[in-house]
């Protein structure tokens, strides 16, 4: 039994090994071992190309997870006791959300997002100077929809297990709403807001289907690197590989770390 | 001047439904009227209505073919192999390890799966396991840009979120029963078929409709591994939309996918009903 869990342990962890262990190769081949050097990771960090990609996730990361957690919170806070028809519906559209394919979102905000520029673009463009194009301001709606869903579930979540007595009491000793957000609600809530916010950072950071269709003139960095795949593996990218891997594993950690603090933890 | 609750309530709520209504109702909205369209000559989408679109989608069958198969048995290898594991982990694993055990087995999953792909391009290229075989004698054999490549990439990119369900499920179980079982004299194989197995279904259920659902929207893995000869559903929508920009044809095979995966989650919760599990317990975060 234990070399099994140690096979399969084996299996999920080789592959990740092996990108980090090519990317240190001296050899123009992607796919072997000879020497050790830093000079990919270099080559990679003085590239504008992947410079620019990752310039360009890392703000799309940063606003699409800013603003969803900011509105999915609003929402948890509205969602959390509240019963009847709005209830529903927003249970629902969370549920589709996270349930429909990340694809058919993709084709579906691509499609729909042309086809109302083509129709504003018309008398906005003379109207203002500016012409609605897909680009920054689509992948950060597009991802930041799908994660506002996944903070609206932890932390309501968290809500959920939240000690109400606590609230009523401060609202009867004559708290403000908000006051009584801000000093009670607000700390028991905030380690699951952050950890939220972490999840929907790392979500947007590495997401490549959704980014494929609505990024238009803009690339990610997986988009990049998976155009780069197409054309053929370098260390290069098995540096970028093993850099963007470490990012997200330290990002996450730091959130698992956040969600076990809240004991209770919100699963899902 | 306070609020009423529900004013307050509506204010909160309203940022997010706006967010739902442009990003999300009305795409979908759009792809379900664009598939009853036609394709206007220069490529996108011309106004109609017509079922032309989902009478041609025999033309897509191979991905649909491909992924109603592979997706399957995909679902079930990753079942079977993440099974044993998960049974590991909640079992016999002493507390102290557990966590450790955990943390690794959802880390590769939270991080990109278009990098964890590639890696396999090494592995099973011709300088990775074909070489190997080639050493035991087993010359000329090809495994990327295969259907087996493909469904490595699957097992490998779905198992932790095979694990967990599982695990969940597992651990929940009342120890005392198998401890009442043993002491009853059943032997241990019986007792896993009689008691351990139906308890863990729920997890099974949740573990298998997950990895099914994600499956079937797939892309990455079959582009990556299959080098064009192996493509899912997913591969024949990128073509549809960002190649041939056929959008009306394009929206029907999307529609069409959907409503394959709606019948697969209604079949899901008709089996949970009948195990008594909930949807919450992926014990994914």
């Amino acid at each position: 039994m234990r070399l099994y869990a140690l096979a399969v342990y084996a299996f999920l962890y080789l592959p990740i090994c092996i990108i980090a262990l090519f990317s240190f190769s001296e050899g123009r081949s992607a796919a072997s071992m000879q020497g050790f050097t830093f000079d990919w990771y270099l080559r990679a960090l003085k590239n504008p190309f992947v410079m620019e990609a990752l310039w360009t996730s890392v703000r799309v990361a940063f606003l699409s997870a800013f603003m969803a957690t900011v509105v999915g919170t609003m929402a948890a806070l509205a969602l959390t006791g509240m019963h009847g028809r709005v209830r529903k519906m927003f249970d629902l559209l969370v549920q589709i959300a996270v349930m429909i394919p990340g694809i058919v979102i993709g084709i579906a905000t691509l499609i729909a997002l042309v086809t109302v520029f083509d129709l504003v673009n018309p008398w906005f463009e003379p109207a203002t100077g500016w012409k609605l194009s897909l680009g920054t301001g689509s992948l950060i709606g597009a991802h930041g929809m799908f994660t506002m869903s996944l903070v609206v579930l932890l932390v309501r979540g968290r809500m959920e297990t939240l000690d109400h007595a606590l609230i009523e009491a401060s609202s009867d000793l004559g708290a403000t709403p908000f006051g009584t957000f801000r000093q009670v609600t607000l700390p028991q809530i905030l380690p699951a807001v952050l950890a939220g916010f972490l999840l929907a950072f790392t979500f947007s950071f590495d997401d490549f289907i959704i980014a494929f269709f609505v990024a238009g003139a803009e690339t990610t960095l997986p988009i990049y690197v998976f155009s780069s795949i197409r054309r053929g593996v370098t260390p290069e990218i098995n540096a970028i590989g093993t850099m963007v891997m470490v990012a997200s594993l330290t990002i996450l950690i730091f959130a698992q770390v956040l969600l076990r603090r809240t004991q209770a933890q919100p699963r899902r | 001047m306070a609020m009423t609750p529900s004013r307050a309530r509506g204010l909160l709520l309203t940022p997010a439904g706006l967010w739902y209504a442009a990003l999300l109702l009305l795409p979908l909205a759009v792809v379900l009227i664009f598939s009853f369209g036609e394709r206007s000559p220069i490529g996108g989408y011309a106004p109609g209505f017509t079922f032309a679109q989902y009478a041609n989608l025999p033309a897509r069958f191979a991905a649909f073919r491909n992924t109603l198969t592979l997706a399957p048995i995909g679902t079930l290898a990753a079942l079977l192999i993440a099974y044993p594991l998960a049974y590991f982990l909640a079992v016999k694993v002493t507390p102290k390890w557990k966590t450790l055990l955990l943390v690794l087995v959802i880390v590769p999953f939270w991080t990109s799966i278009l990098i964890r792909s590639y890696a396999w391009i090494f592995l099973l290229g011709g300088k990775g396991i074909p070489a190997l075989l080639a050493h035991l004698g087993l010359e000329d054999i090809r495994l990327l840009n295969t259907p087996f490549a493909v469904l490595v990439g699957i097992v490998y990119g779905y198992l932790p979120l095979m694990v967990f369900p599982i695990y969940v499920a597992l651990e929940k179980l009342d120890k005392r029963l198998l401890e009442a079982s043993a002491d009853l004299g059943t032997p241990p194989w019986r007792s896993f078929l009689q008691i351990t197995l139906p308890l863990s279904m729920p997890g099974v259920l949740t573990g298998c409709m997950l990895v099914f659902i994600l499956l079937m929207g797939e892309f990455l893995i079959p582009a990556i591994l299959g080098g064009g000869k192996v493509f899912f559903v997913g591969n024949a929508l990128v073509d549809l939309f960002l190649q041939s920009r056929n959008w009306a044809f394009g929206s029907a095979v999307a529609v069409a996918l959907v409503v394959v995966m709606l019948v697969v989650v209604a079949l899901y919760s008709r089996a949970v009903k009948r195990f008594g599990a909930t949807r919450d317990d992926t014990g994914l975060m």
